[in-house]
């Protein structure tokens, strides 16, 4: 019989109106790697940042090793022996490795012998779990990989023995995933209890040995994980049966439409982060860039929308140049040749998060017939107009006239897709369509991608997850340190053979 | 000999003129590195300065004065920590509150309690900080170079020239050898990595403020009870902005910042020294010209020749722990 070392009973935590922890009640048993699945919104970081003392409960109790504890700060779960690895990492970007580990559990006021005793501590933890860190670096000099091991450390050093992970993999490459979860499957040989919080089903399946699922705040269901599927999985997540794949039909290509020739662009620090491009995209076509996250794809768009300058060289848009160093088109402009764009960043650039839903709706055509006559809105033409689309698009709540970040981020999504799609563009560009945006709502992306594919439209989609490029995509080019290294017809490509080329060594 | 002993006044009043501005660069290097924006420097230096005055005239002991000086300025840097930190509001608003409070309250309470608006009786002898002279100077001074070093540059100053100095070395170990100071970088870089540290990021940035508060006072204390015997209106005449301006300049490290004080202190030494002398081509320079040099100095500066100034990540920004 093996005993909980974690015990949550009837968690409730509100935030304003939003109660986003009901009445949770969770078992985690030592030495297991236990899942918690969920949709973004569901809850899950809630309740671990309960776990971790950063947020305190409304109501419930918790139990560690079956003795009930206070969690009034991270302090009080760092000594109970929690640790936590968060979505976004907690470093001080300039500061060693070293001291972002010791930062609060010092262990002397004055610099001395403490320090140079938590470094030979800390050089051992490394040389134990083969990590392979240089103490002395910087942050900031680190790659993202690298920087969760520091975090992973750093709740080690701090006598972890149940170590939550929050989304860990988003940032990865496919070979930094596998490289973290040998670290972790070897954590749980030495005993160490694993909570894996995530919404990819497929790591689920390859680490967790038990896994729960949440919904809306609830506890919707515990199971061993090797008596389910990822199929029941999703349906418990969002509670209703789930297509995983997209159904696509055979490409029916058309000419070239859009191009881009040696295109270099530079990033605001001056830094170029494009660097000699070439593509061209195909009416019926979507071309997907693959890509860890900063490797020049938000340059590249941007570019590409006519929001940022172009250095050299040019693009091409039915044959006529719209852009290159001396000249180029801006967005409206291009909007009126057939240009649509969905940006990486939905909430700072796609929408005005203050304004109303049905103003972000048709913001880019406020000024166009029927939407508005002789420089006055026309609140009746919008607001049927909006009551149609918000429909049509599913966006939930049914409200024009609630504030746009009271939205989910996949409602927000849906917002800001109709209003692109609206005037049936030629072209479209569209960046991390489905980030942070729950199951249910990525399949109805994901279909009305498909949908403008087979009307006629040339797609560029940049995303950072792997299985969205492998799903949609015709074609897939990756990108690296801001250069193509790799094009590939999307046939029996693996993401192990894409991970390669995004981590730059093949 | 007389262009030694000139360079020697020269840096004496520089070292002199500089000393407000180190403690408050030194001021504003705790509460910026702890990611509150402090324009109140100004303000706080400005009451220091009056409250020193008013303390020392009515209790007859200019360390009283100072002690009340360090009293009050504390309790405006929690007045801007309340503000700013607690209740989130934006950190520049509430320096400016502080800031205009302060001009009018001080010529306010002038006014009310001595008659003069803007003005406090001069303090006599037993009221005010006096120049020390260091053992020896006298007999030193006819050494050559070493005798002009020792008693025209090192001796015949105020006791707050000789902490502000004193201060640098202290704030550079407190903040990079110290797990204070370590704490204090972060907070103003990643408040959410202390947070996760299980470090009170609040608490952390008060005491940051406490410290500012003690500094700053010091600054004050040393117009209104140590160069001048009185508090006069708007005293402080925009050194809490110039030292600001080093402390930016000097990238919120206290050695650079000193460097970037006795930068401005020696401008604002030079000008004194200028007016009314004929220069050899150009002639007589434009009091008004020579006044504005420090200022000429910082734009000049800031604009062009820093570089980059990188400012603690966080600065500006309330920490908002639940979304």
């Amino acid at each position: 019989m093996v005993s909980p070392i974690l015990e949550l009973t009837d968690i409730n935590k509100s935030f304003g109106h939003v109660h986003a922890n009901k009445n949770i009640n969770l078992k985690i048993n030592k030495g297991t790697i236990h899942g918690i699945i969920g949709e973004n919104g569901a809850g899950k970081s809630t309740l671990m940042s309960i776990v971790f003392g950063l947020y305190q409960a409304n109501s419930g109790s918790i139990k560690i090793n079956g003795k009930e504890i206070n969690l009034r700060s991270p302090r009080d779960s760092i000594i109970n022996g929690i640790g936590m690895v968060h979505q976004h990492f907690m470093l001080v970007e300039n500061f060693t490795v070293l001291e972002n580990i010791i930062l609060g559990f010092e262990g002397e006021t004055v610099f001395g012998e403490k320090l140079q005793k938590a470094k030979e501590d800390l050089e051992k933890l490394c040389q134990t779990y083969n990590f392979n860190i240089d103490l002395d670096a910087t942050i900031s000099d680190l790659s993202v990989g690298f920087r969760q091991r520091v975090e992973i450390l750093k709740s080690l050093y701090r006598g972890a023995e149940i170590l939550i992970l929050d989304e860990p993999t988003g940032v990865l490459t496919p070979q930094e995933v596998d490289e973290l979860f040998k670290i972790l499957r070897s954590l749980k040989d030495e005993g160490k209890t694993i909570v894996l919080i995530t919404h990819k089903l497929i790591e689920i399946m390859d680490l967790t040995s038990e896994v729960s699922v949440m919904r809306q705040g609830e506890m919707v269901g515990h199971t061993k994980t090797e008596d389910t599927s990822k199929e029941q999985l999703a349906e418990m997540m969002v509670g209703r049966s789930v297509l995983l794949r997209v159904d696509k039909k055979d490409i029916k290509k058309g000419e070239t439409i859009f191009k881009v020739n040696n295109l270099s662009v530079k990033n605001d620090l001056d830094v170029t982060r494009v660097k000699d491009v070439n593509l061209e995209i195909c009416s019926g076509e979507i071309l997907g860039i693959a890509g860890v996250t900063g490797n020049g794809q938000t340059e590249l768009l941007e570019a590409l929308s006519g929001i940022r300058k172009v250095e050299s060289g040019s693009i091409e848009l039915f044959g006529e140049k719209i852009s290159d160093q001396n000249n180029f088109l801006n967005p409206r402009m291009l909007k009126e040749k057939g240009l649509a764009h969905v940006p990486e960043d939905r909430q700072r650039m796609g929408l005005i998060s203050d304004f109303k839903a049905h103003e972000n709706l048709i913001f880019g055509y406020h000024d166009q017939e029927p939407y508005s006559k002789s420089a006055i809105l026309n609140n009746k033409e919008i607001t049927e107009y909006s009551n149609k689309v918000m429909q049509e698009y599913d966006v939930r709540p049914n409200s024009p006239n609630l504030i746009t970040s009271n939205f989910s981020g996949g409602n927000q999504q849906k917002i800001i897709l109709s209003r692109e799609l609206n005037e049936n563009p030629k072209v479209l560009l569209v960046g991390q369509p489905t980030r942070g945006v729950d199951i249910g709502a990525i399949e109805f992306i994901h279909q009305r991608l498909i949908d403008m594919r087979d009307k006629g439209a040339a797609i560029l989609l940049a995303s950072v997850e792997l299985d969205e490029i492998l799903s949609l995509s015709d074609r897939i080019i990756v990108m690296f340190d801001g250069k193509i290294v790799g094009e590939k017809e999307n046939k029996n490509v693996t993401d192990r053979e894409l991970g390669l080329l995004m981590a730059g060594v093949a | 000999m007389e262009f030694l002993s000139d360079i020697a006044s020269l840096i004496n009043s520089t070292l002199r003129i500089s000393t407000p501005l180190v403690f408050a660069a030194m001021a504003g290097i705790f509460a910026e590195r702890s990611g509150v924006i402090d324009f109140s420097l100004e303000g706080k230096m400005l009451m220091a300065a009056f409250v020193a005055a008013v303390g020392s005239y009515y209790l007859g002991n200019p360390w009283l004065g100072l002690l009340l000086a360090i009293i009050v300025c504390v309790c405006l840097s929690m007045l801007h920590g309340f503000a700013s930190v607690t209740h989130k509001g934006d950190q520049v608003v509430s320096c400016v509150a502080i800031n205009i409070l302060i001009i009018g309250l001080t010529t306010a309470l002038a006014a009310a309690w001595f008659g003069q608006a803007g003005l406090t009786p001069t303090l006599n002898e037993d009221q005010r900080f006096l120049e020390i002279h260091l053992p020896f100077a006298d007999a030193l001074r006819d050494i050559p170079f070493i005798g002009t070093l020792y008693s025209d540059i090192l001796s015949g100053h105020y006791v707050f020239v000789y902490l502000a100095y004193l201060s640098v070395p202290l704030v550079f170990w407190i903040v990079f050898k110290t797990s204070f100071g370590l704490r204090l970088r972060a907070v103003g870089e990643n408040p959410s990595a202390v947070d996760t540290a299980g470090i009170n990021v609040f608490t952390m940035r008060y005491k940051a403020l406490a410290i500012n508060g003690v500094l700053i006072a010091f600054a004050g204390a040393h117009l209104s009870t140590a160069v001048n015997a009185n508090f006069f209106r708007e005293m402080s005449a925009g050194r809490g902005y110039l030292a600001l301006a080093a402390m930016i300049f000097g990238k919120w490290h206290p050695k650079t910042a000193l460097i970037a004080c006795l930068l401005f202190g020696f401008t604002d030494a030079l000008q004194i020294r200028l007016q009314g002398v004929e220069l050899p081509a150009i002639g007589e320079i434009p009091v008004q010209l020579i006044q504005a040099l420090p200022y000429i100095l910082t734009v000049v500066l800031l604009a062009g020749f820093v570089g980059k100034a990188i400012a603690p990540n966080a600065i500006g920004q309330p920490y908002i722990k639940e979304r």
